[in-house]
């Protein structure tokens, strides 16, 4: 089969918000992490949890490559690596992952809730982990709350891990006792974000939970009177699985720079019965300020084109920012899932000359991407040295995911991120 | 299964991609899932090389599974060699594809391709990366040469094969060079460097050299070993890191080609430097030495006879490798840890006390996290340890890198030292200006700030980590008296852990349960005895 062949045979156009929109999909080599990453950003998130891999070398390797720097820290995630012995059924998996759970107990007593994150191999041997998360839980009665979701990279990207793993919570929120209204905001926030927002919304006069929340066992009561502000893109199972415990979706773009931010907020003070004058008068000093800095830092950005290799499914809404808000023209955005449930508020509003491209053949993406000359190309670090080597000013993408970026005040953060390299190469004469 | 929580070796087939990436055009088909890929950071991003590692994944999703994924590894093998036109391709599997069993490398096989086909087939749940980075070497050097015939060679001018040096070994590049400099400057010739740089008409060379240097054991035993079978070539084993072991690798060799080598330009700094008077200080300090089997051997052995240090702890996470670190340990007189259990070494480590720590890039992070200064000696190691200078570890050139970067945290510390001695003196207190910016300023209390804000992160962290050693005591039932524990505090901060615990000691073998000045120097008596 020839390269070409695949490519026709995997591309459709598709529908998207705006009923007209080519989605180019692909398949191939896809440069993305899997969703056993995610891990990294969670765990920090929620510090009460531990997260234990039910995998390979190759995901303890994965895990503290993508990790490196928190070895400083203790861990709050191990791996129970699979061996020989595991897979010829001369032992038990589900004894020996017993056992695992009890060495981990014995060295890290305060515990109180457990993640069983699947792995590819875990998924491919039919290893049970809700077996186990519901045997370990009835074991460790009170003590401990086992847990279970899928990282493996054969079902998740990169960031769809913390789309698990909040799916799994999202079953167990407690159902609202009363149908007082309230705002839940889904999606993991930087702690320094998510207190701006409570700020926000304290002034707007609108009731908000945050979930995940700062501890596994925080959980925001969900039920029909809930209103779902989704503030990550790539959450699209949680908003599913919330939706279908009687909450409602809001619609809106996500809260990047201040147009992004304004609108998604926009969303919320509707939904609540907040006059347009209040929600102009609450967030005007932050959006005069916010303006005033994106509009200095987004000056190297302004007129220069940008492509975006697939990663985190932050692309489509970043593309927006760039595009609306600092000036940039769009190339290819690439993504590695379209869902045009929750991305439709945004890739509405890219312009028709971009080509939106979902899944990845790495190769022949390359290939465009460099025939278009683009001055800058957000991708992951397994390309951007290579990318850099041959001229391209590259933005690492995973930066986009580990700092706040949200927000009025992150907005022109935000910017910065990407004209950063723009500015370190017109400063460089080597 | 294992609890893990870091690892010093990645799995196998990481080992060989370092294999596939070191030679140049060859190219490896990978059938792994979505996610694998992440192993190409190893390369772009330690090592920062300017191009993608030479590895095509399958990237297999779960849809795929019901389907037919060996037609996904043959489509991906037919595109790859269309696309990169390599010279020979490997095929081989990640942990999860393993459990399919496709057997990428028949199917491949199947494709009657023009090109040699090299299926590698590493055990991904018994075996980790340094067997394989040595078992990819191996099949594919076997792979092209198991045909040829032992070609003739010129006794007069005799050459050798530097063979294991590849990506993400410790300083392969320029180790590699260095060596080839002392072969040079001896005469002899340098046939093939491999896998670092090598091209498959390269490898069909091998054969032509009377010799094999084994510079990475790790990498390169099993191929010496088949090399020597195959074509009679004798095996260079010693490695030269260190002043002696550059020399009895030249003795090696020289009885190896049969001929008298030429003295080499003895430049090597260290024998002198190690000698100089400011050296002193070195005498007995105690360092822990973990790594990789080769290194930590090496390392234990130029610190013993080449910079007098101390070993107080020797050890390896290589158990394959562990034989000669028992060996050495014993004639050196300490207990051999052999673990993979970082855990495990972090505890040998704190329970040593050592002033030095010469290990991996794990043993830097637990150094860091005690307060001990540490050098990194081998692999795994991260982005620092790849410098843009000539940093050579082996031959001359590096035994006085390593008389550098060994003395160097030491040095470190000793500074940290001088710093807290001054700092009781009247006039460098934490309260007043120090003499040299003037006097006019009476009392600012800036200036502390000034004086903590020179230490090192390390060595802040030590300076927290040993406020109060004897508040940490591990033992309730024994006190410190104020005059004890004020004693304790002009101990020198890099041994002050140490003191305290090994008063501690005496004073329960003693039965005392309270630690007076006294009973600190009964037990400074007590241990220099």
């Amino acid at each position: 089969m020839s390269s070409g062949a695949v490519e026709s045979a995997d591309s459709a156009t598709t529908v998207a918000g705006d009923e007209s929109r080519f989605i180019l999909r692909e398949r191939g080599q896809r440069e993305v992490f899997c969703g056993l990453t995610s891990i990294v950003w969670l765990h920090r998130k929620m510090q009460d949890a531990f997260f234990l891999v039910v995998g390979s070398r190759t995901c303890a390797h994965l895990l503290q490559s993508a990790a490196g720097v928190m070895i400083f820290a203790e861990p709050r995630f191990a791996t129970a690596i699979l061996d020989d012995r595991d897979l010829s059924g001369m032992a038990d998996c589900h004894d020996e992952l017993d056992r695992m759970v009890h060495e981990l107990l014995s060295r890290r007593a305060d515990i109180r809730t457990l993640f069983l994150v699947g792995s590819c191999p875990s998924e491919v041997i039919k290893l049970d982990l809700d077996v186990a998360a519901k045997r370990l839980t009835s074991h460790y009665e009170g003590r401990l709350n086992v847990l279970n979701f899928s990282g493996s990279g054969i079902e998740t990207t990169f960031t769809q891990g913390e789309d698990e793993c909040l799916k799994t919570l999202a079953a167990g929120l407690p159902e609202a006792a009363t149908d007082e209204s309230r705002l839940m905001v889904v999606g993991a926030l930087a702690d320094v974000v998510e207190d701006q927002f409570t700020r926000l919304f304290a002034e707007l006069g609108i009731t908000v939970d945050f979930f995940p929340g700062r501890s596994a066992t925080d959980l925001p009561p969900i039920g029909p009177a809930t209103k779902l502000l989704m503030a990550q893109p790539f959450l699209g199972a949680t908003m599913r699985t919330l939706h279908d415990r009687g909450a409602q979706v809001l619609t809106a773009p996500f809260p990047f720079g201040v147009q992004g931010t304004y609108d998604w907020l926009q969303a919320a003070a509707r939904a609540f019965a907040v006059s347009e004058d209040r929600l102009e008068q609450v967030t005007q000093s932050a959006r005069e300020r916010a303006s005033a800095a994106v509009a200095t830092a987004a000056q190297p950005l302004r007129g220069k084109s940008v492509s975006f290799m697939p990663d985190s499914q932050l692309e489509i809404p970043l593309a927006r920012f760039l595009f609306e808000e600092c000036g940039m023209q769009l190339q290819e955005i690439g993504t590695p899932h379209f869902d045009k449930t929750l991305h439709a508020a945004d890739v509405e509003r890219l312009p028709e000359s971009c080509l939106v491209s979902e899944g990845q053949h790495v190769d022949r993406q390359l290939e465009r991407v460099l025939a278009s000359e683009p001055d800058l190309v957000v991708c992951g670090l397994g390309l951007a040295n290579p990318l850099e080597s041959q001229g391209v000013r590259t933005k690492w993408s995973i930066e986009l995911v580990f700092s706040p970026v949200h927000g009025f005040e992150q907005a022109a953060d935000l910017a910065r991120l990407f004209s950063r390299p723009l500015i370190r190469h017109a400063g460089l004469s080597v | 299964m294992r609890l893990s929580l870091w690892t010093y070796e990645g799995p196998p087939h990481i080992g060989a991609m370092r294999i596939a990436s070191s030679l140049r055009n060859v190219h490896y088909v990978l059938h792994a899932p979505q996610g694998d890929t992440y192993a190409d950071l190893l390369f772009t991003m330690i090592e920062r090389q300017g191009r993608r590692p030479p590895v095509t994944y399958t990237t297999f999703q779960a849809r795929d599974l019901g389907a037919d994924t060996a037609e996904l590894v043959m489509d991906t093998v037919r595109d790859s060699v269309q696309r990169f036109q390599p010279e020979v391709l490997l095929v081989g599997e990640s942990c999860t594809a393993e459990l399919l069993q496709d057997q990428p490398g028949a199917l491949a096989s199947q494709l009657q391709l023009d090109i040699p086909i090299v299926p590698v087939e590493l055990p991904a749940y018994s075996r980790k990366e340094n067997w394989g980075a040595s078992e990819t070497f191996y099949q594919i050097v076997r792979s092209l040469l198991r045909n040829s015939e032992t070609p003739e060679r010129n006794a007069d001018a005799p050459a050798v094969n530097i063979l294991g040096p590849a990506d993400l070994c410790f300083r392969a590049r320029d180790n590699a060079l260095e060596i080839s400099r002392l072969l040079e400057s001896v005469g002899v010739r340098v046939n093939v460097v491999a896998p670092l740089g090598a091209t498959p008409a390269d490898l069909l060379n091998i054969p032509a050299a009377q010799a094999n240097i084994c510079l990475y054991p790790e990498v390169a035993s099993t191929v010496c070993r088949w090399l020597e079978r195959q074509f009679g070539q004798t095996t260079i084993h010693t490695v030269p890191l260190g002043v002696s072991a550059t020399q009895q690798f030249l003795a090696e060799l020289g009885e190896a080609l049969g001929i008298t080598l030429p003295e080499p330009p003895t430049d090597s700094r260290l024998p002198w430097y190690s000698r100089s008077v400011d050296s002193t200080y070195l005498t007995g300090k105690e360092v822990f030495v973990f790594g990789d089997a080769t290194h930590a051997c090496a390392a234990a052995r130029i610190a013993t006879h080449e910079l007098g240090f101390k070993v107080v702890g020797l050890g390896t996470y290589a158990r394959e490798f562990a034989k000669p670190v028992r060996a050495l340990a014993e004639e050196l007189g300490v207990p051999a840890l052999v673990t993979d259990d970082y855990m495990e070494v972090e505890q040998a480590i704190a329970a040593a006390g050592p002033e030095l720590v010469l290990g991996t890039q794990m043993e830097r992070h637990i150094a860091k996290r005690l307060g001990i200064p540490c050098a990194v000696i081998c692999a795994p190691f991260h982005v620092e340890d790849c410098p843009a200078r000539y940093s050579p570890t082996m031959g001359h050139e590096g035994a006085n890198v390593l008389f550098d970067t060994w003395v160097h945290p030491l040095m470190m510390g000793l500074e940290e030292h001088l710093l807290g001695m001054f700092r009781g003196d009247f006039e460098f207190g934490n309260d007043v200006q120090p003499s040299h910016l003037g006097h006019g300023g009476g009392v600012s209390t800036d200036v502390g700030v000034t004086v903590e804000s020179l230490g090192t992160e390390a060595e802040q962290d030590a300076g927290r980590a040993e406020q109060d050693p004897a508040a940490a005591s591990a033992d309730d039932t024994i006190v410190w008296t104020d005059a004890a524990s004020a004693e304790l505090q002009r101990v020198p901060f890099f041994v002050r852990r140490k003191a305290a615990r090994n008063t501690e000691l005496y004073a329960q073998e003693q039965g005392i349960s309270r630690i007076e000045v006294e009973t600190l120097y009964d037990a400074k008596a007590h241990f220099a005895s």
